[in-house]
Protein backbone atom coordinates (compact mmCIF):
# COMPACT_ATOMS: atom_id res chain seq x y z
CA UNK A 1 0.00 0.00 0.00
CA UNK A 2 1.18 3.18 -0.83
CA UNK A 3 1.77 6.06 1.76
CA UNK A 4 2.19 8.98 -0.43
CA UNK A 5 -0.73 11.06 -0.47
CA UNK A 6 -2.80 9.99 -3.60
CA UNK A 7 -6.17 10.31 -4.71
CA UNK A 8 -7.51 7.48 -7.25
CA UNK A 9 -11.09 7.02 -8.84
CA UNK A 10 -13.67 9.23 -9.13
CA UNK A 11 -16.38 10.18 -7.66
CA UNK A 12 -18.66 8.32 -9.26
CA UNK A 13 -16.65 5.50 -8.61
CA UNK A 14 -18.69 1.82 -7.96
CA UNK A 15 -18.46 0.08 -4.49
CA UNK A 16 -15.45 -2.25 -6.16
CA UNK A 17 -13.18 0.98 -6.95
CA UNK A 18 -12.96 3.25 -3.15
CA UNK A 19 -11.53 5.72 -3.88
CA UNK A 20 -8.03 5.42 -1.78
CA UNK A 21 -7.06 9.16 -0.23
CA UNK A 22 -4.63 10.46 2.26
CA UNK A 23 -4.50 13.69 3.24
CA UNK A 24 -1.62 15.43 5.14
CA UNK A 25 -2.53 15.36 8.82
CA UNK A 26 -1.68 17.99 11.17
CA UNK A 27 0.32 15.49 13.77
CA UNK A 28 1.40 13.06 11.14
CA UNK A 29 5.66 12.59 12.13
CA UNK A 30 6.46 10.27 9.53
CA UNK A 31 5.10 8.81 6.32
CA UNK A 32 6.08 5.29 6.95
CA UNK A 33 3.82 3.04 8.61
CA UNK A 34 3.94 2.80 12.03
CA UNK A 35 1.29 -0.17 12.45
CA UNK A 36 0.34 -2.24 9.45
CA UNK A 37 -2.29 -4.88 9.01
CA UNK A 38 -1.79 -6.87 6.37
CA UNK A 39 -3.90 -9.94 4.82
CA UNK A 40 -4.94 -10.87 8.41
CA UNK A 41 -7.84 -13.28 8.49
CA UNK A 42 -9.90 -13.74 11.41
CA UNK A 43 -12.56 -16.14 12.60
CA UNK A 44 -14.89 -16.71 15.48
CA UNK A 45 -16.13 -20.78 15.03
CA UNK A 46 -18.04 -20.30 11.83
CA UNK A 47 -18.05 -16.59 11.79
CA UNK A 48 -15.64 -14.76 9.63
CA UNK A 49 -14.44 -11.63 10.65
CA UNK A 50 -11.61 -10.35 8.46
CA UNK A 51 -10.69 -12.54 5.37
CA UNK A 52 -8.53 -9.54 3.94
CA UNK A 53 -7.62 -7.15 6.23
CA UNK A 54 -5.28 -4.52 4.85
CA UNK A 55 -4.95 -0.60 6.94
CA UNK A 56 -1.66 1.09 7.38
CA UNK A 57 -1.13 3.91 10.10
CA UNK A 58 0.98 6.67 10.30
CA UNK A 59 2.86 7.68 13.42
CA UNK A 60 1.40 10.73 15.07
CA UNK A 61 -2.10 10.55 12.94
CA UNK A 62 -5.53 9.62 14.53
CA UNK A 63 -7.44 7.06 12.71
CA UNK A 64 -10.77 6.06 13.25
CA UNK A 65 -12.53 3.46 12.09
CA UNK A 66 -15.86 2.42 11.29
CA UNK A 67 -18.82 0.36 10.77
CA UNK A 68 -21.49 -1.21 12.07
CA UNK A 69 -22.39 -3.01 14.68
CA UNK A 70 -20.73 -6.32 14.36
CA UNK A 71 -18.39 -5.88 11.77
CA UNK A 72 -15.07 -6.37 14.47
CA UNK A 73 -14.45 -3.12 14.96
CA UNK A 74 -12.73 -3.55 18.66
CA UNK A 75 -11.55 -7.17 17.65
CA UNK A 76 -9.17 -4.66 15.40
CA UNK A 77 -7.84 -3.13 18.69
CA UNK A 78 -7.46 -6.67 20.04
CA UNK A 79 -5.72 -7.87 17.63
CA UNK A 80 -3.10 -5.41 18.02
CA UNK A 81 -2.27 -5.69 21.46
CA UNK A 82 -2.80 -9.66 21.14
CA UNK A 83 -5.70 -9.83 23.26
CA UNK A 84 -6.93 -11.85 20.33
CA UNK A 85 -4.86 -14.00 17.91
CA UNK A 86 -5.07 -13.56 14.18
CA UNK A 87 -5.46 -16.93 12.38
CA UNK A 88 -3.41 -15.34 9.62
CA UNK A 89 -1.72 -11.97 7.70
CA UNK A 90 0.93 -10.05 9.27
CA UNK A 91 0.31 -7.09 11.76
CA UNK A 92 3.35 -5.27 11.95
CA UNK A 93 4.29 -2.19 14.67
CA UNK A 94 7.26 0.20 14.32
CA UNK A 95 8.92 -2.53 11.77
CA UNK A 96 7.95 -5.53 14.14
CA UNK A 97 6.21 -8.53 13.44
CA UNK A 98 3.36 -8.99 16.48
CA UNK A 99 1.57 -12.04 14.55
CA UNK A 100 2.08 -15.18 16.40
CA UNK A 101 4.61 -13.75 19.68
CA UNK A 102 3.72 -15.50 23.08
CA UNK A 103 2.12 -13.30 25.42
CA UNK A 104 5.96 -12.73 27.16
CA UNK A 105 7.10 -11.35 23.61
CA UNK A 106 4.05 -9.18 23.70
CA UNK A 107 4.96 -7.47 26.94
CA UNK A 108 7.57 -4.98 24.81
CA UNK A 109 4.70 -3.78 22.56
CA UNK A 110 2.14 -3.57 25.78
CA UNK A 111 4.45 -1.14 27.39
CA UNK A 112 4.38 1.28 23.97
CA UNK A 113 0.47 0.52 23.22
CA UNK A 114 -2.49 1.55 25.43
CA UNK A 115 -5.97 1.05 25.18
CA UNK A 116 -9.16 2.43 26.63
CA UNK A 117 -11.80 -0.05 26.94
CA UNK A 118 -15.37 0.53 25.71
CA UNK A 119 -16.92 0.72 29.66
CA UNK A 120 -13.42 2.03 31.11
CA UNK A 121 -12.65 -1.52 32.34
CA UNK A 122 -11.62 -0.07 35.83
CA UNK A 123 -10.40 -2.58 38.76
CA UNK A 124 -13.57 -1.85 41.00
CA UNK A 125 -11.61 -3.39 44.15
CA UNK A 126 -8.68 -0.36 43.67
CA UNK A 127 -9.21 3.68 44.22
CA UNK A 128 -8.70 5.68 41.75
CA UNK A 129 -5.26 6.76 42.22
CA UNK A 130 -4.29 2.75 42.29
CA UNK A 131 -6.17 2.32 38.96
CA UNK A 132 -4.28 5.23 37.58
CA UNK A 133 -1.06 3.82 38.91
CA UNK A 134 -1.39 0.44 38.01
CA UNK A 135 0.32 0.74 34.50
CA UNK A 136 3.45 1.79 36.26
CA UNK A 137 4.12 -0.19 38.90
CA UNK A 138 3.78 -2.72 36.17
CA UNK A 139 6.40 -0.80 33.86
CA UNK A 140 8.46 1.22 36.07
CA UNK A 141 10.10 0.69 39.37
CA UNK A 142 8.80 4.34 41.03
CA UNK A 143 8.86 5.34 44.75
CA UNK A 144 5.43 5.90 46.10
CA UNK A 145 6.41 9.77 46.08
CA UNK A 146 7.09 9.42 42.09
CA UNK A 147 3.70 7.55 41.59
CA UNK A 148 1.79 10.11 43.66
CA UNK A 149 3.02 12.96 41.47
CA UNK A 150 2.44 10.90 38.38
CA UNK A 151 -1.16 10.19 38.99
CA UNK A 152 -1.56 13.56 40.57
CA UNK A 153 -0.21 14.57 36.85
CA UNK A 154 -2.42 12.69 34.90
CA UNK A 155 -5.56 12.97 36.79
CA UNK A 156 -5.23 16.95 36.15
CA UNK A 157 -4.66 16.24 32.99
CA UNK A 158 -7.71 14.92 31.99
CA UNK A 159 -9.45 17.36 34.19
CA UNK A 160 -10.06 15.15 37.68
CA UNK A 161 -7.71 16.34 40.08
CA UNK A 162 -7.85 15.32 43.77
CA UNK A 163 -10.56 12.41 43.19
CA UNK A 164 -7.18 9.73 43.72
CA UNK A 165 -9.13 8.42 47.06
CA UNK A 166 -12.26 8.10 45.31
CA UNK A 167 -14.03 4.30 44.11
CA UNK A 168 -14.99 3.50 40.51
CA UNK A 169 -18.44 2.73 41.64
CA UNK A 170 -18.56 6.66 43.11
CA UNK A 171 -18.01 7.81 39.37
CA UNK A 172 -20.07 8.95 37.19
CA UNK A 173 -19.87 7.34 33.26
CA UNK A 174 -18.07 10.50 32.24
CA UNK A 175 -15.75 10.22 34.74
CA UNK A 176 -15.10 6.69 34.29
CA UNK A 177 -13.88 7.28 30.90
CA UNK A 178 -11.47 10.07 31.81
CA UNK A 179 -9.78 8.25 34.87
CA UNK A 180 -9.57 5.21 32.23
CA UNK A 181 -8.35 7.94 29.91
CA UNK A 182 -5.70 8.63 32.63
CA UNK A 183 -4.92 5.16 33.13
CA UNK A 184 -4.55 4.54 29.30
CA UNK A 185 -2.07 7.22 29.34
CA UNK A 186 0.41 7.04 32.35
CA UNK A 187 2.72 4.88 30.96
CA UNK A 188 3.56 7.27 28.77
CA UNK A 189 2.12 5.21 25.66
CA UNK A 190 3.55 5.96 21.85
CA UNK A 191 -0.10 4.58 20.65
CA UNK A 192 -3.34 4.54 22.58
CA UNK A 193 -6.15 2.82 21.14
CA UNK A 194 -9.75 3.83 22.10
CA UNK A 195 -12.74 1.44 21.40
CA UNK A 196 -15.81 3.38 21.64
CA UNK A 197 -15.00 6.37 23.86
CA UNK A 198 -18.06 7.87 24.06
CA UNK A 199 -20.61 5.58 23.73
CA UNK A 200 -23.35 5.98 26.39
CA UNK A 201 -22.07 9.80 27.51
CA UNK A 202 -23.97 12.89 27.03
CA UNK A 203 -23.66 15.64 24.24
CA UNK A 204 -21.53 17.81 27.16
CA UNK A 205 -19.12 14.24 28.05
CA UNK A 206 -18.90 12.94 24.55
CA UNK A 207 -17.66 16.86 23.46
CA UNK A 208 -15.23 17.05 26.61
CA UNK A 209 -13.79 12.99 26.01
CA UNK A 210 -13.80 13.89 21.90
CA UNK A 211 -11.47 17.68 22.88
CA UNK A 212 -9.56 15.14 25.50
CA UNK A 213 -8.62 12.75 22.65
CA UNK A 214 -7.29 15.83 20.69
CA UNK A 215 -5.49 17.36 22.95
CA UNK A 216 -3.84 13.95 24.16
CA UNK A 217 -2.50 13.80 20.06
CA UNK A 218 -1.35 17.37 19.90
CA UNK A 219 0.29 17.77 23.36
CA UNK A 220 1.84 14.28 23.92
CA UNK A 221 2.17 13.10 20.34
CA UNK A 222 0.42 10.16 20.73
CA UNK A 223 -0.67 7.94 17.42
CA UNK A 224 -4.33 6.90 17.96
CA UNK A 225 -6.73 4.33 16.66
CA UNK A 226 -10.46 5.45 17.45
CA UNK A 227 -13.16 2.65 16.71
CA UNK A 228 -16.43 4.31 17.18
CA UNK A 229 -19.80 4.25 15.53
CA UNK A 230 -20.58 8.06 16.71
CA UNK A 231 -19.97 9.90 13.56
CA UNK A 232 -20.10 13.37 15.03
CA UNK A 233 -17.31 12.38 16.85
CA UNK A 234 -15.29 10.51 14.27
CA UNK A 235 -15.15 14.20 12.31
CA UNK A 236 -13.86 15.77 15.39
CA UNK A 237 -11.06 13.38 16.33
CA UNK A 238 -10.17 11.76 13.04
CA UNK A 239 -6.96 13.21 10.90
CA UNK A 240 -8.09 9.82 8.98
CA UNK A 241 -11.17 7.36 8.83
CA UNK A 242 -11.12 3.30 7.49
CA UNK A 243 -14.40 2.38 6.61
CA UNK A 244 -14.97 -2.12 7.67
CA UNK A 245 -17.47 -3.76 5.96
CA UNK A 246 -17.70 -6.88 4.46
CA UNK A 247 -14.54 -8.18 6.00
CA UNK A 248 -11.97 -6.01 5.22
CA UNK A 249 -11.29 -2.13 5.42
CA UNK A 250 -13.47 -0.78 2.51
CA UNK A 251 -11.50 2.65 1.83
CA UNK A 252 -9.46 4.58 3.74
CA UNK A 253 -9.41 8.24 3.90
CA UNK A 254 -9.40 11.98 5.05
CA UNK A 255 -11.75 12.97 7.27
CA UNK A 256 -13.21 15.32 4.06
CA UNK A 257 -12.67 12.63 1.84
CA UNK A 258 -14.59 10.18 3.81
CA UNK A 259 -17.51 13.41 4.35
CA UNK A 260 -18.09 13.65 0.46
CA UNK A 261 -17.49 9.66 -0.78
CA UNK A 262 -19.64 8.17 -2.96
CA UNK A 263 -18.73 4.64 -2.01
CA UNK A 264 -22.31 3.36 -0.88
CA UNK A 265 -21.46 1.61 2.39
CA UNK A 266 -19.75 5.06 3.55
CA UNK A 267 -22.68 7.46 2.03
CA UNK A 268 -25.31 5.51 3.67
CA UNK A 269 -23.25 5.20 6.92
CA UNK A 270 -22.49 9.01 7.21
CA UNK A 271 -26.35 9.92 6.05
CA UNK A 272 -27.79 7.49 8.29
CA UNK A 273 -26.32 8.98 11.10
CA UNK A 274 -26.63 12.40 10.30
CA UNK A 275 -30.04 12.16 9.09
CA UNK A 276 -30.79 10.74 12.56
CA UNK A 277 -28.46 13.14 14.42
CA UNK A 278 -30.36 16.24 12.68
CA UNK A 279 -33.98 15.22 12.35
CA UNK A 280 -36.00 17.07 14.53
CA UNK A 281 -37.89 15.19 17.02
CA UNK A 282 -41.35 16.31 15.19
CA UNK A 283 -40.51 15.82 12.16
CA UNK A 284 -41.63 12.11 13.14
CA UNK A 285 -44.78 13.15 13.89
CA UNK A 286 -45.78 14.72 10.54
CA UNK A 287 -49.15 14.10 8.51
CA UNK A 288 -46.61 12.00 6.16
CA UNK A 289 -45.13 10.18 8.31
CA UNK A 290 -47.94 9.58 10.82
CA UNK A 291 -50.26 8.13 7.69
CA UNK A 292 -47.36 5.58 6.99
CA UNK A 293 -48.83 2.49 8.31
CA UNK A 294 -45.59 0.55 8.36
CA UNK A 295 -44.38 3.50 10.68
CA UNK A 296 -44.01 2.97 14.27
CA UNK A 297 -45.64 5.33 16.16
CA UNK A 298 -43.90 7.37 18.81
CA UNK A 299 -46.05 6.87 22.71
CA UNK A 300 -48.13 10.05 23.07
CA UNK A 301 -48.58 10.75 19.29
CA UNK A 302 -51.73 10.36 18.49
CA UNK A 303 -53.29 11.03 15.17
CA UNK B 1 -46.63 -20.21 21.78
CA UNK B 2 -43.77 -22.40 22.80
CA UNK B 3 -40.36 -20.76 23.24
CA UNK B 4 -37.22 -22.94 21.88
CA UNK B 5 -35.33 -23.95 24.13
CA UNK B 6 -31.89 -21.18 24.84
CA UNK B 7 -28.70 -22.95 24.27
CA UNK B 8 -27.42 -23.58 27.82
CA UNK B 9 -30.89 -25.68 28.07
CA UNK B 10 -30.45 -27.79 25.54
CA UNK B 11 -30.20 -31.27 25.70
CA UNK B 12 -26.63 -32.34 25.12
CA UNK B 13 -25.26 -35.55 23.32
CA UNK B 14 -22.94 -38.00 25.40
CA UNK B 15 -20.20 -37.09 22.77
CA UNK B 16 -20.31 -33.15 23.44
CA UNK B 17 -20.60 -33.42 27.07
CA UNK B 18 -17.60 -35.64 27.19
CA UNK B 19 -15.83 -33.10 24.76
CA UNK B 20 -17.06 -30.25 27.33
CA UNK B 21 -16.00 -32.31 30.15
CA UNK B 22 -12.47 -32.95 28.58
CA UNK B 23 -11.87 -29.28 27.74
CA UNK B 24 -12.68 -27.93 31.32
CA UNK B 25 -10.40 -30.97 32.89
CA UNK B 26 -7.58 -29.52 30.56
CA UNK B 27 -8.33 -26.31 30.85
CA UNK B 28 -8.31 -26.86 34.75
CA UNK B 29 -5.01 -28.55 34.67
CA UNK B 30 -3.73 -26.21 32.31
CA UNK B 31 -4.21 -23.16 35.02
CA UNK B 32 -3.14 -25.29 37.46
CA UNK B 33 0.00 -25.55 36.12
CA UNK B 34 0.69 -21.65 34.75
CA UNK B 35 -0.53 -20.92 38.92
CA UNK B 36 2.34 -23.14 40.08
CA UNK B 37 4.82 -22.04 37.57
CA UNK B 38 3.90 -18.08 38.34
CA UNK B 39 3.96 -18.91 42.09
CA UNK B 40 7.60 -20.51 42.24
CA UNK B 41 8.68 -17.24 39.74
CA UNK B 42 7.86 -14.64 42.33
CA UNK B 43 4.00 -14.42 42.50
CA UNK B 44 4.43 -13.29 45.78
CA UNK B 45 7.27 -10.79 45.16
CA UNK B 46 6.23 -6.43 45.97
CA UNK B 47 4.31 -5.28 48.17
CA UNK B 48 1.01 -5.56 46.36
CA UNK B 49 0.94 -9.09 45.53
CA UNK B 50 1.85 -9.81 49.95
CA UNK B 51 -1.08 -7.31 50.25
CA UNK B 52 -3.37 -8.83 47.97
CA UNK B 53 -2.06 -12.34 49.61
CA UNK B 54 -3.14 -11.00 52.90
CA UNK B 55 -6.35 -9.92 51.08
CA UNK B 56 -7.81 -13.07 50.20
CA UNK B 57 -6.73 -14.66 53.07
CA UNK B 58 -9.01 -12.19 55.14
CA UNK B 59 -11.59 -12.97 52.76
CA UNK B 60 -11.25 -16.96 52.49
CA UNK B 61 -10.12 -17.83 56.10
CA UNK B 62 -11.38 -15.28 59.06
CA UNK B 63 -14.41 -14.52 57.01
CA UNK B 64 -15.11 -18.32 56.53
CA UNK B 65 -14.28 -19.18 60.48
CA UNK B 66 -17.75 -19.01 61.93
CA UNK B 67 -19.28 -21.02 59.11
CA UNK B 68 -16.57 -23.60 59.73
CA UNK B 69 -16.97 -24.05 63.45
CA UNK B 70 -20.58 -23.78 63.36
CA UNK B 71 -20.81 -26.71 61.18
CA UNK B 72 -18.03 -28.45 62.87
CA UNK B 73 -19.54 -28.10 66.10
CA UNK B 74 -23.01 -29.45 65.65
CA UNK B 75 -22.12 -32.19 63.55
CA UNK B 76 -20.08 -33.44 66.14
CA UNK B 77 -22.96 -32.70 68.70
CA UNK B 78 -25.63 -34.14 66.54
CA UNK B 79 -23.18 -37.81 66.24
CA UNK B 80 -22.58 -37.48 69.78
CA UNK B 81 -26.29 -37.93 70.16
CA UNK B 82 -26.76 -40.34 67.70
CA UNK B 83 -23.66 -42.82 68.65
CA UNK B 84 -24.39 -42.63 72.45
CA UNK B 85 -28.21 -43.85 72.27
CA UNK B 86 -26.64 -47.01 70.08
CA UNK B 87 -23.21 -47.69 72.19
CA UNK B 88 -25.59 -47.09 75.70
CA UNK B 89 -27.28 -50.15 74.45
CA UNK B 90 -24.29 -52.37 74.33
CA UNK B 91 -22.98 -50.67 77.23
CA UNK B 92 -19.84 -49.32 75.32
CA UNK B 93 -20.71 -45.24 75.84
CA UNK B 94 -17.85 -44.32 77.24
CA UNK B 95 -16.34 -45.12 73.75
CA UNK B 96 -18.26 -42.33 72.05
CA UNK B 97 -15.52 -40.22 72.74
CA UNK B 98 -13.55 -42.13 70.53
CA UNK B 99 -15.87 -42.69 67.53
CA UNK B 100 -17.14 -39.09 67.20
CA UNK B 101 -13.14 -37.73 67.49
CA UNK B 102 -11.76 -40.31 64.97
CA UNK B 103 -14.86 -39.63 62.61
CA UNK B 104 -14.46 -35.81 63.07
CA UNK B 105 -10.41 -35.36 62.54
CA UNK B 106 -10.23 -38.01 59.80
CA UNK B 107 -12.96 -37.19 57.96
CA UNK B 108 -16.28 -34.79 58.62
CA UNK B 109 -14.34 -32.25 59.85
CA UNK B 110 -12.10 -31.68 56.59
CA UNK B 111 -14.95 -32.83 54.13
CA UNK B 112 -17.58 -30.62 55.91
CA UNK B 113 -15.51 -27.69 56.12
CA UNK B 114 -14.28 -27.88 52.14
CA UNK B 115 -17.90 -28.20 51.29
CA UNK B 116 -19.13 -25.54 53.28
CA UNK B 117 -16.22 -23.36 52.62
CA UNK B 118 -16.22 -23.95 49.33
CA UNK B 119 -19.90 -23.07 48.52
CA UNK B 120 -19.23 -20.01 50.18
CA UNK B 121 -15.48 -18.70 48.82
CA UNK B 122 -15.98 -20.78 45.50
CA UNK B 123 -18.87 -18.99 44.55
CA UNK B 124 -17.62 -15.60 45.37
CA UNK B 125 -14.31 -15.88 43.71
CA UNK B 126 -16.05 -17.34 40.64
CA UNK B 127 -18.57 -14.17 40.58
CA UNK B 128 -15.74 -11.54 40.94
CA UNK B 129 -13.45 -12.74 38.15
CA UNK B 130 -16.85 -13.52 36.05
CA UNK B 131 -17.33 -9.87 36.62
CA UNK B 132 -14.09 -8.81 35.95
CA UNK B 133 -13.82 -10.86 32.74
CA UNK B 134 -16.98 -9.48 31.19
CA UNK B 135 -16.33 -6.03 32.18
CA UNK B 136 -12.93 -6.14 30.11
CA UNK B 137 -10.95 -5.81 33.83
CA UNK B 138 -9.23 -9.54 33.22
CA UNK B 139 -8.07 -8.28 29.05
CA UNK B 140 -7.06 -4.72 30.89
CA UNK B 141 -4.69 -6.49 33.16
CA UNK B 142 -2.96 -8.01 29.80
CA UNK B 143 -3.38 -5.03 28.08
CA UNK B 144 -1.35 -3.24 30.50
CA UNK B 145 1.71 -5.71 30.68
CA UNK B 146 0.13 -7.69 33.84
CA UNK B 147 -0.03 -11.27 34.13
CA UNK B 148 -4.10 -12.03 35.27
CA UNK B 149 -2.49 -15.55 36.52
CA UNK B 150 0.16 -14.10 38.19
CA UNK B 151 -2.10 -10.80 39.63
CA UNK B 152 -5.74 -12.87 40.34
CA UNK B 153 -5.10 -16.52 40.61
CA UNK B 154 -2.24 -16.77 42.57
CA UNK B 155 -3.05 -14.77 45.60
CA UNK B 156 -7.17 -16.77 45.57
CA UNK B 157 -5.63 -20.36 45.35
CA UNK B 158 -2.84 -19.92 47.06
CA UNK B 159 -5.09 -18.21 50.23
CA UNK B 160 -7.79 -21.17 49.40
CA UNK B 161 -5.04 -23.71 50.03
CA UNK B 162 -3.31 -22.30 53.18
CA UNK B 163 -6.56 -21.47 55.15
CA UNK B 164 -8.47 -24.63 54.66
CA UNK B 165 -6.13 -26.53 56.75
CA UNK B 166 -6.25 -24.04 59.30
CA UNK B 167 -10.00 -23.58 59.28
CA UNK B 168 -10.10 -27.33 59.44
CA UNK B 169 -7.84 -27.36 63.07
CA UNK B 170 -10.22 -24.87 64.10
CA UNK B 171 -13.31 -27.23 63.09
CA UNK B 172 -11.97 -29.78 64.49
CA UNK B 173 -11.44 -28.44 67.93
CA UNK B 174 -14.81 -26.71 68.41
CA UNK B 175 -16.20 -30.26 66.84
CA UNK B 176 -14.98 -31.83 70.12
CA UNK B 177 -15.25 -29.42 72.44
CA UNK B 178 -19.19 -29.96 71.19
CA UNK B 179 -19.15 -33.44 71.14
CA UNK B 180 -17.46 -33.06 74.87
CA UNK B 181 -20.39 -31.13 75.54
CA UNK B 182 -23.06 -32.92 74.61
CA UNK B 183 -21.67 -36.27 76.26
CA UNK B 184 -21.93 -34.64 79.29
CA UNK B 185 -25.11 -33.39 79.21
CA UNK B 186 -26.83 -35.88 77.14
CA UNK B 187 -25.32 -39.47 77.93
CA UNK B 188 -23.69 -38.54 81.63
CA UNK B 189 -19.75 -39.58 80.06
CA UNK B 190 -17.71 -37.08 82.31
CA UNK B 191 -15.44 -34.73 80.86
CA UNK B 192 -11.90 -35.99 81.64
CA UNK B 193 -12.90 -39.67 80.83
CA UNK B 194 -14.14 -38.06 77.16
CA UNK B 195 -10.22 -36.70 77.09
CA UNK B 196 -8.58 -39.68 77.98
CA UNK B 197 -10.22 -42.11 76.03
CA UNK B 198 -9.94 -39.56 72.83
CA UNK B 199 -6.31 -39.27 73.44
CA UNK B 200 -6.04 -42.76 73.59
CA UNK B 201 -7.65 -43.27 70.33
CA UNK B 202 -6.82 -40.07 68.50
CA UNK B 203 -3.28 -40.09 66.93
CA UNK B 204 -1.14 -37.30 65.17
CA UNK B 205 -1.47 -39.46 62.27
CA UNK B 206 -4.97 -39.62 62.54
CA UNK B 207 -5.20 -35.47 62.27
CA UNK B 208 -2.76 -35.40 59.58
CA UNK B 209 -4.55 -37.65 57.59
CA UNK B 210 -7.31 -35.06 57.45
CA UNK B 211 -4.87 -31.99 57.03
CA UNK B 212 -3.34 -33.45 54.26
CA UNK B 213 -6.20 -34.17 52.18
CA UNK B 214 -7.86 -30.23 53.32
CA UNK B 215 -4.45 -28.94 51.16
CA UNK B 216 -5.78 -30.57 48.27
CA UNK B 217 -9.22 -29.28 48.68
CA UNK B 218 -8.35 -26.16 49.15
CA UNK B 219 -5.97 -26.18 45.89
CA UNK B 220 -8.79 -27.51 43.68
CA UNK B 221 -11.13 -25.45 45.10
CA UNK B 222 -9.32 -22.05 44.06
CA UNK B 223 -7.93 -23.61 40.61
CA UNK B 224 -11.78 -24.34 39.36
CA UNK B 225 -13.61 -21.53 40.93
CA UNK B 226 -10.50 -19.30 39.72
CA UNK B 227 -11.19 -21.54 36.11
CA UNK B 228 -14.78 -21.15 36.18
CA UNK B 229 -14.56 -17.29 36.39
CA UNK B 230 -11.64 -16.52 34.13
CA UNK B 231 -14.18 -18.18 31.32
CA UNK B 232 -16.77 -16.62 32.28
CA UNK B 233 -18.63 -15.30 29.02
CA UNK B 234 -21.93 -14.13 28.37
CA UNK B 235 -23.07 -11.03 30.40
CA UNK B 236 -24.32 -11.42 33.68
CA UNK B 237 -26.30 -14.46 33.01
CA UNK B 238 -22.56 -15.94 32.57
CA UNK B 239 -21.02 -14.71 35.64
CA UNK B 240 -24.73 -16.85 37.98
CA UNK B 241 -24.12 -19.59 35.60
CA UNK B 242 -20.40 -19.53 36.32
CA UNK B 243 -20.87 -19.32 39.75
CA UNK B 244 -23.57 -22.08 40.01
CA UNK B 245 -21.88 -24.30 38.26
CA UNK B 246 -18.79 -23.52 40.89
CA UNK B 247 -20.55 -24.35 43.57
CA UNK B 248 -21.72 -27.81 42.09
CA UNK B 249 -18.59 -28.99 40.99
CA UNK B 250 -16.48 -28.18 43.87
CA UNK B 251 -18.86 -30.17 46.01
CA UNK B 252 -18.40 -33.19 43.74
CA UNK B 253 -14.79 -32.99 43.22
CA UNK B 254 -14.75 -32.71 46.83
CA UNK B 255 -16.22 -35.98 47.16
CA UNK B 256 -14.52 -37.68 44.90
CA UNK B 257 -11.34 -36.89 45.69
CA UNK B 258 -12.42 -37.42 49.40
CA UNK B 259 -12.57 -40.97 48.79
CA UNK B 260 -9.80 -41.22 46.38
CA UNK B 261 -7.24 -39.72 48.42
CA UNK B 262 -8.79 -41.32 51.94
CA UNK B 263 -7.92 -44.69 49.96
CA UNK B 264 -4.50 -43.53 49.02
CA UNK B 265 -3.31 -42.49 52.18
CA UNK B 266 -4.48 -45.61 54.17
CA UNK B 267 -2.32 -47.44 52.05
CA UNK B 268 0.52 -45.01 52.60
CA UNK B 269 -0.44 -45.69 56.30
CA UNK B 270 -1.76 -42.57 56.98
Amino acid sequence: MSDAPTTTGTPAATADEVPFIQDEAPFIQDEAPFIEFVGVRKAFGEKVIYDDLTLSVRRGETLTILGGSGTGKSVMLKLLIGLVRADSGSIRFDGQELHGRSEEALLPVRRRISMLFQGGALFDSLSVGENVAYPLREHFRLSDAELAERVKKKLALVGLPGIEHMRPAELSGGMRKRVAIARAIAADPEVLLYDEPTTGLDPINTRRINELIRSIQRDLHVTSLVVTHDMASAFMVSDRMAMLADRRIRATLSRDAFRRSSDPAIYDFVHAMSSTDEAPLDSLSTPEHAARSDVPQPKGVSR
Amino acid sequence: MAQAPSPSHRQLSPIVWMARFLRAVGGVSLLAGQTLRSAVRGGFSGPWARRELLYQLETVGIRSLTIAILTAAFSSMVMTVQFAVQMTRFGVKEYVSSVVSLSLVRELGPALTALMVGGRVGAGIAAELGSMRVTEQVDAIRAMGADPVRKLVVPRVAATTLALPLLTVFADILGVLGAMVVARIDSGVGMTLFLESMLRSVTLEDVMHGLVKTVFFGFLLGIIACYKGLSTSGGTEGVGRATTETVVITSLVTLCVDFILTNLLLGFGL
